[in-house]
């Protein structure tokens, strides 16, 4: 390579960081860099009205799984923050599950209308994705409600006599989740399928394989990228729902997302909240990496 | 294929599950709009049709604060990220790989990886001692934050617009004494508009519809839209909720549709 090469490949490379540069400072100050500050009061004590007092401490972090007996000072586990980590946990999983279970034959059935019908499919599937968050909660609690349109038409139909109690309750705060990130499963499936030779499938029953074994054998290794990128959009915001469990669970049903907010708000306990805040990170950060290095392991086999 | 009666593509109860998916999907919706014409409050039965919650909303000055707050902030962030997103586009594509290009995209898709409520709580302990320092309670917090996380959404469609684009035009200009900056503003830029509009809509509609952050950051009386509708569900629910919501959602669906035709029109060129 000859010096004026070097040197312009060196100008490309400074250039490139100039004009990314008033982008990362505005992530910096409006999202990257408070993420310390949050790391950094979880080591504080708490102060009497909220904030932080300065002074290291532990039991920030300690306050996650344990708390002080008020008798004897004595660490007891904290049976109300485990039931909330374990709402969290198993409300995403499920929720996840769920989406792909309807979530897979709509985006096959997206990918298998004929390709000037296509685009329609998928922006009906886009718009509930783009539509406010809330807007679409408030439409579910519409539907679940006491007084709702599913307790009226069970009603008027005889079914049951007494409206369901869904609303506040785990199971309407799984359908809220299910229903708001739907769309999050459906895409990359989607992108998944259309890339997919439907060829293949010939070759499968030419070889006379039943549906079950194409399914099996042929269609799954292939959705696969998909389903495991559509888990992680799904799993993530799940995890750190907010809105949802709020609106819909009625404060009762609390997620780790709510239980956050209650620290600095009238749990009066900053140190607590920044470390659960931390803790979640981490959970979703390792999320991230797993799948990053499956999508990087997929990209080398290919 | 279909000649052989059979089609591969077609799995058994597929098309009936999805069918299913898109109706969940849109009943509620058309329930909560429904709802907004009802004349009765009680929400439990239908009176009859009236557009009362619609004049009742718009005559409401929270909510004329709250709307008009929501659209300058939406306004401004939509703005900010895509002017940075759009240098940063430039900056990150179309040039051989450099060194912290990997720690580029990962700042850059940040707030699309931590959870909302991380990066909300953060803005809350970080603005809070801001607040205290330079005394200042304006909106400038809630156009930063907003900034900060439209920065993907306004990002990501720009770099795909000038990944397709290459870099021959450029050249020619140059190579006919163009400078860089005419280079830019003749033979770039216009290529690159549908991409920067289409981003900046993204930003408009995703800051518009942000609860969360929002919430933290706010001082006392500076509601949006939606944390002033957060606020409402607390109380008794009206169903001038509904007639909010529904405008609210008549203007998102107006700008995808406004951005579909727009791609649709891109892909056709």
């Amino acid at each position: 390579m000859s010096p004026a090469e070097e040197a312009q490949i060196a100008t490309s490379a400074r250039n490139a960081w100039y004009l990314s540069t008033p982008a990362l400072l505005i992530l910096l100050v409006g999202a990257v860099g408070p993420l310390l500050i949050v790391l950094v009061y979880s080591f504080l004590l708490p102060g009497k009205y909220g904030n932080v007092e300065w002074g290291f401490s532990l039991d920030g972090w300690r306050g996650i799984l344990f708390t002080k007996d008020i008798f004897d000072d004595t660490l007891v586990l904290a049976d109300a923050h485990l039931t909330i980590f374990w709402r969290s946990v198993k409300l995403s999983v499920l929720t996840t599950v769920f989406t792909f279970l309807v979530g897979f034959p709509t985006a096959w059935f997206i990918a298998t209308r004929a390709p000037k019908a296509r685009p329609i499919w998928l922006f009906l599937i886009t718009i509930p994705f783009w539509t406010n968050l809330l807007i679409r909660t408030y439409a579910i609690n519409e539907v679940i409600r006491t007084e709702g349109l599913l307790n009226t038409i069970l009603m008027k139909l005889g079914l049951i006599s007494t409206p369901l109690q869904i609303i506040y309750t785990d199971v309407a705060v799984f359908i809220g989740m299910v229903y708001v990130y739907l769309p999050l499963m459906v895409l990359p499936l989607f992108a998944a399928i259309d890339r997919f030779d439907m060829r293949l499938l010939e070759a499968g029953y030419d070889l006379y394989a039943g549906r079950w074994q194409v399914l099996r054998r042929i269609i799954l290794p292939i959705v696969k990228p998909g389903l495991i990128a559509g888990s992680i959009l799904v799993f993530v915001p799940s995890l750190g729902a907010y809105v949802t469990p709020r609106v819909l669970g009625g404060g009762k049903q609390m997620m780790i997302g709510n239980f956050i907010e209650l620290q600095f708000g009238q749990g009066r306990n900053w140190p607590l909240g920044a470390a659960l805040s931390m803790l979640l990170l981490i959970v979703v950060t390792i999320a991230l990496l797993v799948y990053v290095r499956y999508a990087n392991r997929e990209d080398t086999n290919v | 294929m279909s000649d052989r009666g059979f089609q591969v593509s077609r799995l058994p109860g597929f098309a009936t599950i999805a069918i299913g998916v898109f109706l969940a999907l849109y009943i509620p919706i058309f329930t909560l709009a429904a709802y907004s014409f009802n004349t009765n409050i009680s929400m439990s039965s239908w009176g009859g049709f009236s557009l009362d919650w619609y004049a009742k909303a718009w005559n409401n000055d929270q909510v004329k604060d709250a709307t008009l707050r929501s659209l300058i902030i939406a306004l401004w962030a939509a703005v900010i990220s895509t002017a940075v997103a759009t240098l940063a586009a430039l900056g990150t594509t179309r040039r051989r790989k450099f060194k912290g290009q990997t720690l580029i995209y990962v700042i850059i898709n940040q707030p699309l990886m931590v959870p909302e409520i991380v990066t909300a709580v953060a803005l809350l302990i970080f603005f809070a001692q801001i607040k205290v320092i330079t005394g200042y309670q304006g909106l400038g917090y809630l156009i930063l934050a907003h900034s900060a996380f439209c920065i993907p959404f306004a990002y990501l469609p720009i770099r795909a617009r000038l990944e397709g684009m290459d870099l021959s035009l450029e050249t020619a200009a140059a190579d006919l004494y163009a400078t860089p900056w005419k280079t830019f503003r003749h033979v770039t830029l216009p290529l690159l508009l549908p991409g920067v509009i289409a981003g900046a809509m993204l930003a408009f509609v995703i800051s518009l519809d942000d609860v969360v952050i929002t919430e933290f950051v706010k001082s006392g009386g500076q509601d949006t839209l939606p944390t002033y509708m957060l606020g409402q569900l607390r109380r008794q629910m009206t169903p001038e909720i509904n007639a909010i919501s529904t405008a609210l959602l008549v203007l998102t669906i107006a700008l995808l549709t406004a951005f579909f035709l727009i791609n649709r029109q891109n892909d056709k060129n």
